[in-house]
């Protein structure tokens, strides 16, 4: 039966591109093998790509978001061949910048680009990328800017939450040089246009497409993601990055960036009615999706605008079936902007969902209360007050105060925590 | 307490004297507590004079003749694992690793993540999922490969997944096909396995692949009919709990299951949220009870945390950092 050979066994059917990726042990989630340096290997080293780095806990092989703050909060950057879902802001200003931060890094990294869109041509897109700060003459700028927005309270040491002042944090800030895993950009300057020329990338912008003659497969999709999964294909295919060319010696990584998908420019309608018939039609997109990019070397990000779906449940199944979500909740325009406690941010982060790959556990951090502000040039992401913390009772600072003089035996400790009601994650006992 | 060898248990160590609770490991198959959930014909609970940590119940002495080695396995198991706001895929890598171990025929229906995934994740249970397929132990069909190959090129002969190409949702005979020919007993004579067993990762994704819940439950119905019956071996399904999500559909799907499953594991997280040494909470239930005398179903509930390589169980509010 031919379900049967095709999982079964090893010896894969001639002719079908993802089957010589299992022949040849493309998938990207393998381990990094230690190969002696004289040897001539046919197959490149997976280690050697730019840009990438195997993770700490299982070997797992990361390329950086472009923001090394969330690519310490997802455990180290996005696995290859992994989706990052990012919940878009209710007015999407900060989602289109995460975008471009993951297409800056991979242009910077020498990786090959491919950027959906139903909004934007992806030309232009690219045009409006962020530079990389990578040479030492930023690095005078970079340390006044740094200063000018030093909050006097920051050099003031921590009395009685001291053991705050522990905590790693969140990102080291400093300009770096392009070989290094994750680089900063600065958000008020363009990427150089040789930069981007000298880049290889490909654009699907769906108006262009839907009117092409591109032959379709029948599914039950949207046309426009019928058309999108194919192009993803072909580009797959044909440049090799699911190991069905083995002749090229240097392998590369493919970034693909979709944006605002399942937004009605795409033709579903999801965003404006309730129960319509095309309700499986970006899970089903999502799940194909996901099917390419584990028998390939590619990460993608894909922004979506989560807080248009009327159903409930297809933003859960979305949720399953992509492997990193992260969540952006501006203040723009809510009651949070005149909190005190937000004063600083522009708004919060939630990261909703890590993958366990190849693990039974997964690297989440401890912290669950982000924000995220953009300064003039960064978009640094810090921990925060959680957002139902409005009041502090007095009571605990006497009673951490006590605590930390005379240490008290472990059973009393724990009677302790249960009288304060604080959030869990706050509990430093 | 050291482990007799020659009668399973259902490795519980209970420590006289100290405060720490139950506390046993999901390692190897033999001493797992899921592994004599599912494993029943090989259990011997202790008898009754032994003090349970859960404080002496006088309902679960009768019930110590559940899992004896009289009643004979008649019959398989359907066994519904179910996970609400957290991942509760750990317990499909230990059940996947146990029936491997326990040497029986295995057919999994992987459709959420890759064979490098489980591969790897079985070999730091102890297992080696290659060679299991190579001697044809395990016969895997892995969803996101076949889907691309069904979505891109057409298919001359029936696919498993062979309803990803039609418009309106259809049903799920293919699938069903292929899990029968991949179980069905070898005429050769010798019988090198035990017993056929399914595992399913991931029924929820069939719905989001556009099945209806009542075509994923009649594929479920005919399974159990072939597997558990006539086959006489166990199933093993995950379907998530969408909880607050209002998933009409999944609550259907995972209604219609928990009626017709002997064993839920449910593993939730935390109603009080995130916490570092506290990963969830797993709900036992076991419902159809082989004994006529049991009337009631049985429901425990313990806190686990998940390590690299095993899970430790504990009773609630007994987690070692606590303590």
């Amino acid at each position: 039966m031919a379900a049967a050979a095709t999982c079964g066994s090893v010896a894969a059917s001639t002719g079908s591109a993802v089957a010589t990726a299992s022949k040849n042990n493309v998938t990207s989630f393998q381990r990094r093998g230690r190969r002696a340096s004289g040897t001539n290997d046919s197959g490149p080293r997976l280690v050697s790509i730019t840009g990438t780095r195997p993770s700490v806990r299982n070997g797992q092989l990361l390329v950086s978001t472009g923001l090394p703050a969330l690519d310490q909060l997802l455990g180290g950057g996005l696995a290859v061949g992994t989706v990052l879902l990012i919940e878009e802001d209710k007015y999407n200003i900060y989602s289109p910048l995460l975008f471009k931060y993951f297409l800056a890094e991979g242009i910077v990294n020498g990786h090959t680009l491919l950027v959906a869109s139903a909004k934007e041509d992806p030309a232009n897109i690219l045009q409006e990328l962020p530079a990389p700060l990578l040479d030492d003459k930023c690095k005078k700028e970079f340390d006044e800017d740094v200063y000018n927005h030093k909050t006097p309270e920051s050099n003031i040491k921590m009395k009685i939450a001291w053991r705050y002042q522990l905590l790693p944090k969140m990102e080291q800030i400093g300009p770096v040089s392009s070989s290094r895993f994750g680089h900063y950009y600065d958000a008020s300057k363009r990427m150089p246009q040789e930069l981007i020329e000298a880049s290889n990338w490909h654009g699907f912008f769906l108006p262009e497409k839907i009117s092409s003659t591109l032959k379709v497969e029948p599914c039950s999709l949207t046309p426009g993601y019928t058309k999108l999964l194919q192009f993803i294909q072909n580009i797959i295919y044909e440049e090799g990055f699911d190991g069905s060319n083995p002749q090229k010696k240097q392998r590369n990584i493919l970034r693909i960036g979709i944006q605002n998908l399942g937004s009605p420019l795409w033709g579903d309608d999801i965003c404006c009615a309730e129960n319509g018939g095309n309700s499986h039609s970006l899970t089903k997109f999502l799940y194909v999706l996901r099917g390419l990019l584990r028998t390939s070397l590619s990460a993608c990000i894909i922004t979506m605008p989560t807080h248009l779906i009327q159903n409930k449940a297809i933003i859960a199944r979305v949720t399953t079936l992509s492997d990193i979500v992260v969540g952006l909740e501006s203040f723009i325009g809510s009651e949070r902007e005149t909190n005190p406690l937000y004063k600083d941010y522009h708004g919060l982060i939630h990261i909703r969902q890590i993958p366990r790959l190849n693990n039974l556990i997964c690297d989440e951090s401890d912290v669950k209360d982000l924000a995220f502000k953009l300064k003039r040039k960064l978009f640094t992401i810090e921990m925060c007050w959680p957002p139902h913390y409005s009041w502090i009772h007095p009571a605990n600072y006497l009673l951490r105060a006590l605590i930390l003089l005379f240490p008290l035996p472990r059973t009393m400790q724990i009677k302790i925590t249960t009288i304060m009601s604080y959030p869990s994650n706050w509990c430093i006992f | 307490m050291a482990r007799r060898p020659g009668t399973g248990y259902l490795g519980v160590v209970v420590r006289r004297g100290s405060t720490r609770g139950l506390d046993w490991r999901l390692g190897p198959a033999e001493s797992g507590l899921l592994g004599h959930l599912a494993y029943s014909q090989r259990l011997t609970v202790r008898s009754r004079t032994e003090r349970n940590w859960l404080g002496p119940s006088p309902s679960w002495a009768p019930q110590a003749d559940l899992f004896s080695p009289r009643s004979s396995h008649s019959g398989g198991k359907l066994t519904l694992l179910c996970d609400a706001k957290t991942d509760g895929s750990f317990l499909v890598h230990h059940f996947l690793s146990f029936y491997l171990k326990a040497n029986c025929k295995v057919c999994f229906v992987a459709l959420i993540q890759s064979f490098s995934h489980y591969s790897i994740v079985g070999q730091k249970l102890g297992v080696s999922l290659t060679m299991a397929r190579e001697r044809g132990q395990l016969v895997f069909l892995e969803g996101l490969k076949s889907a691309v190959d069904v979505v891109f090129q057409a298919q001359k002969e029936p696919h498993p997944l062979q309803f990803l190409r039609e418009a309106n949702a259809g049903n799920l005979k293919p699938l069903f096909e292929f899990v029968r020919e991949a179980l069905k007993p070898i005429d050769s004579g010798e019988a090198r396995w035990t017993y056929p067993v399914l595992l399913v990762d991931d029924l929820s994704v069939l719905l989001s692949l556009g099945m209806g819940a009542v075509a994923v439950l009649d594929f479920i119905h005919y399974c159990r009919a072939t597997v558990c019956w006539e086959l006489k071996g166990n199933m093993v399904v995950l379907v998530h709990d969408s909880g607050d999500a209002e998933d009409e559909e999944n609550d259907i799907l995972l209604n219609g299951l928990s009626h017709q499953s002997h064993l839920i594991l449910r593993a939730e997280g935390l109603a009080t949220g995130f916490c570092r040494d506290v990963h969830g909470q797993l709900r036992i239930l076991w419902r159809r009870p082989s004994q006529p005398t049991v009337h009631r179903d049985q429901s425990f509930t313990y806190q686990y945390k998940i390590q690299d390589k095993s899970v430790s169980f504990f009773a609630k509010g007994m987690s070692p950092a606590v303590l």
